[in-house]
């Protein structure tokens, strides 16, 4: 008989709803609204490298030692550096990174000793040509520039 | 079937041998995703070859880097110290439960439930944003060094571990609520894809398909590593070895790493975090085998050193593609439907498979 009377009132079709109405509500709401709501990242994530520049001086923190590109699993950096006549010091000269091979896996920003290479929370990485995706010295000093939109 | 099938979870491709619906044979194709990882080990140094090891199962890629770190550990004959080991097992138990609901997400997806795959995201979500916050990647980890961890415990990893632990057990009901009992999840999981121990063990197959013939081995209670002896946790079996016993050994294991993580997030050690090891890795010569407990079955890495900066031979077992030989067993005499759930129940990943 309760059989019956949940078949005519449609008891278990309700709870069903019940259910999917309870998710309705905002604070279940996960999705992001990407372009508009940017994910922010955590502060160990690694995305885009960055070389660091000494704030005061202006000048590069990489003192050319070659030893990301010797940790590098992917062969994928390539520094150039000069010999300064007067300073007698190695100074680096250009800094090529190949991030359509990276895979960020921090090799790199964990061999450099005066933390001038360093994995940044920059993730959007995409251009328009394969070219674009081997960096050199500037935009590594300067980063990616995303495209903002503003709605 | 496949190789762009989407329930063959990647690109596997099977070869059918039908008469009407019925599957008299099947035979699998492999190598689609094959990328010679076990080739660029003998081209890597040790520490270098670390990021590899993560995409082969990109699912469970901690439990991938704990294991090959065990092993260059075995060859240079250190040990990870008590602080790293806790916080290993921590991640490896969290990973273990993220792998298990992804598969239970497609697991179900290939079957015809969709609800599964958005609430099992959720709370994936919240297990990869631990891993973001601990180590910068959310997925191909690389988490653990050789001799330890690199990156100590950020600020608030206990209390998001706890939140996890807190949050999955309901969360597990809820999906048992949806799936268990449902009618047609029964109708189309039981007694199909049914392995006997005897097969178990003449196809290799470990892992929760082993366990849901009944037999209780699982490596972190056989062959203890990374201090797993210290906690306490059940083994959980299933009694007929078909698809639905292994849903429900994948369910209870997902309520026993919730178990492992709590013992462990409990009294994680002070101290230090790496070993004492040279900066660079060069071990002597010999050889390794170390396995341990996937989210799959038995992964093992065996490395063999001739004392040089990279790995002589280095060759992985893979869970996947050992377990994945016993598709012809299970298959033989079922429908095709049923071969979209038999390939669903061995949770493959075929970055692994084909490697």
């Amino acid at each position: 008989m309760t059989k019956l009377l949940r078949k005519i009132f449609l008891v278990d079709l309700i709870e069903g709803l019940k259910v999917t109405f309870h998710y309705q509500r905002p604070k279940y709401i996960y999705t992001e609204q990407y372009p508009v709501e940017r994910p922010k990242v955590a502060e160990r994530y690694r995305g885009a490298p960055r070389l660091n520049i000494n704030p005061d001086t202006g000048e590069t923190l990489c003192i050319a030692c070659n030893l990301c590109a010797l940790a590098c699993p992917e062969k994928l950096i390539v520094v150039g550096s000069e010999r300064n006549e007067q300073t007698r010091r190695k100074e680096l000269t250009t800094f090529t990174y190949d991030v359509s091979r990276c895979m960020f896996c921090g090799l790199c920003e964990d061999a450099c000793p005066v933390d001038a290479l360093e994995l940044t929370q920059d993730f959007e990485l995409a251009s328009y040509s394969r070219d674009g995706q081997i960096w050199d010295r500037q935009m590594l000093e300067e980063g990616p520039r995303p495209t903002r939109y503003n709605y | 079937m496949g190789p762009q099938h989407p329930s063959t979870h990647g690109v596997l491709r099977v070869i059918l041998k039908l008469d009407g619906e019925k599957v008299l044979g099947t035979e699998c194709v492999v190598g689609y995703l094959h990328r010679g990882v076990e080739k660029i080990g003998e081209n890597r140094t040790y520490q270098q070859f670390a990021p590899y090891v993560d995409r082969m199962d990109y699912c469970a890629a901690v439990s991938n880097g704990l294991g090959y770190c065990l092993a260059v550990e075995k060859l240079l004959n250190t040990e990870a110290p008590p602080r790293a080991q806790a916080v290993r097992v921590i991640l490896t138990e969290l990973n273990r439960i993220a792998s298990h609901l992804l598969w239970l997400g497609t697991h179900a997806l290939d079957v015809g439930a969709i609800t599964p795959l958005f609430y099992v995201m959720r709370e994936r979500e919240e297990i990869l944003n631990i891993f973001e916050k601990y180590c910068g990647a959310r997925l191909t980890t690389h988490a653990f060094r050789i001799g330890g961890l690199l990156y100590g415990l950020y600020e608030g990893f206990e209390r998001d571990v706890k939140a996890v632990c807190d949050l999955m057990p309901p969360k597990i009901d809820e999906y048992e609520e949806l799936l268990t009992g449902n009618r047609i999840w029964i109708g189309r999981m039981k007694r199909v894809g049914v392995l006997t121990p005897e097969d178990c063990k003449a196809y290799g197959v470990t892992g929760p398909m082993l366990r849901a013939a009944g037999v209780k081995w699982d490596l972190r209670k056989a062959q203890p590593y990374s201090g797993y002896e210290k906690y306490e946790f059940e083994i959980p079996t299933g009694a007929h070895g078909d698809t639905y016993d292994r849903y429900l050994v994948r369910m209870e294991e997902m309520r026993q790493a919730v178990r492992i993580i709590r013992q462990a997030v409990e009294g994680i050690p002070e101290g230090p975090i790496t070993a004492k090891i040279p900066k660079v890795i060069k071990p002597p010569v010999g050889e390794a085998y170390v396995s341990i407990e996937a989210p799959k079955g038995e992964l093992g890495y065996y490395i063999v050193s001739d004392g040089s900066l990279q790995p002589y031979r280095l060759r992985v077992r893979p869970p996947s593609f050992v377990n994945l030989q016993a598709l012809d067993r299970m298959a033989r005499g079922a429908l095709v439907a049923d071969v979209v759930a038999i390939i669903g129940t061995i949770d493959i990943v075929l970055g692994e498979v084909d490697r």
